[in-house]
C-alpha cells in the first residue's frame, strides 16, 4: 500500500479573527465618530508621559479616554488618570502586544458615542504589535532621541504597521548629541513619506503641532462620513 | 516574542479545515512575508512542540518566504526593494512607501496522506 500527497487549497490569513474583531471595531468607532490612535513604542520612550500630555491639553475642548496595555502593573492607568480623562489599564500578563479581542473587551462598558477621541497605548515593544491590527484610526509609533537615530532602521516592520512617527523628549537631544538629520532620514528610508513630528512632552515643544494634526484628522474623518 | 500564539493559530486553522473535510494534514503550507512581523526560525521551532496532543501530530510546517516588492512610480511596475532599511526600488532607486507584497501570514494549502488502496 503506497501514498502519495494531495495538496488543498486553503488560503486564509493566520490572523484573520483578529483581523474580523479589528474590522468590526473599526466600524463600531466609524459609527460612534470616535477618532482612535494607537501608540507603539520600545518601553520606555515617554508613551505614557506624551499620552498624559495629550489627554490633557485635548480635553480641554474634546471627550477624550484612553485604554493602556502592560504586561503588569496599573502603574501607568494610575499616572493617566492626572489627566482627569476615563482610563483603563489592559494587563496582558505575559502577552507582549494588545489584541483586537482585548481592545473589544475593554470598551465593553463604556459609550462610545460620547468620545471624540480614544487613545490605545500599546505594550511597550516594537516587534509584536506590528502584526495586529486593533481598528484604529491612526498609528503612532514614538522613539525618544536617548534611543538613537538608527531604531527605524532596526525595526523596518513596525513604522511599515504605523502611520505617523513622533521623535519625543526632544528637550534633552543636546545632551545626547541627537541628529535629527539622520534620524530623519533613516524613517524615510524604511518608509518614504512618513509623517514626523518632535516634541517633548516635558517642555510642551512641538506638543501644539502634533495636537492640531490629531485636530485636522477628527474633523476630517467626520467630514467624510457626511458625505 | 508572539510566535508560539500564531503557531497556535495555525494549528487551529489546519484543524479547523481538516475536520471540515474529514482528513489527515501531513503538511502544512504558510506564506510568510518579510514584513508579516513573524520569524521564520521561531515559528518552525515552536511547530512540532504545539502540534503534540493535536490530530496534527507529526505534521510538517513548509514555509515559503516572500521578500517586500512595491509599486515603482519610475518604472511603473511592481519592484524588489534594495533592503528592509531602504524603501527603494532596486530597479532605479525612486523611494516608495507602496507596498504590494511582503505582509502575508497565510495558510494557503494543507498537504495531505492519500493512501492508495488499489491492490498491489
Amino acid at each position: 500500500m503506497g501514498s502519495q500527497p494531495r495538496l488543498i487549497e486553503v488560503r486564509k490569513n493566520v490572523l484573520k479573527q483578529n483581523d474580523l474583531t479589528a474590522r468590526a471595531l473599526r466600524e463600531q468607532f466609524r459609527a460612534a465618530g470616535v477618532f482612535v490612535v494607537s501608540l507603539v513604542s520600545s518601553p520606555g520612550s515617554g508613551k505614557t508621559m506624551f499620552l498624559e500630555k495629550t489627554l490633557t491639553l485635548l480635553r480641554q475642548h474634546y471627550r477624550v479616554a484612553a485604554l493602556v496595555g502592560d504586561l503588569a502593573t496599573e502603574n501607568d492607568a494610575i499616572r493617566l488618570a492626572r489627566s482627569r480623562a476615563p482610563v483603563k489599564q489592559i494587563t496582558t500578563g505575559t502577552l507582549c502586544h494588545l489584541e483586537a479581542a482585548m481592545v473589544e473587551n475593554a470598551l465593553q462598558e463604556w459609550d462610545l458615542n460620547q468620545l471624540d477621541f480614544l487613545f490605545i497605548e500599546n505594550v511597550g515593544n516594537l516587534v509584536c504589535p506590528s502584526s495586529y491590527d486593533l481598528g484604529e484610526n491612526l498609528r503612532l509609533v514614538l522613539i525618544s532621541v536617548t534611543e538613537g537615530e538608527d531604531k527605524p532602521l532596526k525595526y523596518p516592520t513596525i513604522f511599515n504597521s504605523a502611520d505617523v512617527a513622533v521623535v519625543s523628549k526632544i528637550d534633552l537631544a543636546k545632551a545626547v548629541e541627537f541628529d535629527w538629520t539622520a534620524a530623519y532620514g533613516n524613517v524615510q528610508a524604511v518608509r518614504p513619506g512618513m509623517l514626523v513630528f518632535k516634541l517633548s512632552a516635558k517642555s510642551g515643544e512641538g506638543m501644539e503641532e502634533h495636537l492640531d494634526f490629531l485636530k485636522k484628522r477628527l474633523h476630517e474623518s467626520r467630514a467624510a462620513e457626511v458625505i | 516574542m508572539h510566535e508560539l500564539s500564531i503557531t497556535m493559530s495555525i494549528i487551529e486553522l489546519a484543524q479547523e479545515e481538516s475536520d471540515r473535510r474529514g482528513i489527515q494534514v501531513s503538511a502544512v503550507h504558510l506564506k510568510l512575508g518579510a514584513l508579516s512581523g513573524v520569524v521564520k526560525e521561531a515559528l518552525l521551532g515552536s511547530f512540532e512542540m504545539a502540534c503534540e496532543d493535536t490530530p496534527l501530530k507529526g505534521a510538517r510546517l513548509l514555509i515559503e518566504e516572500l521578500p517586500v516588492l512595491i509599486f515603482c512610480r519610475t518604472c511603473e511596475a511592481q519592484r524588489p526593494i534594495s533592503s528592509v532599511q531602504l524603501f527603494c526600488c532596486a530597479e532605479c532607486g525612486t523611494p516608495s512607501g507602496e507596498i504590494v507584497q511582503g505582509k502575508e501570514l497565510e495558510v494557503v494549502a494543507l498537504e495531505i496522506e492519500e493512501w492508495d488502496r488499489s491492490p498491489v
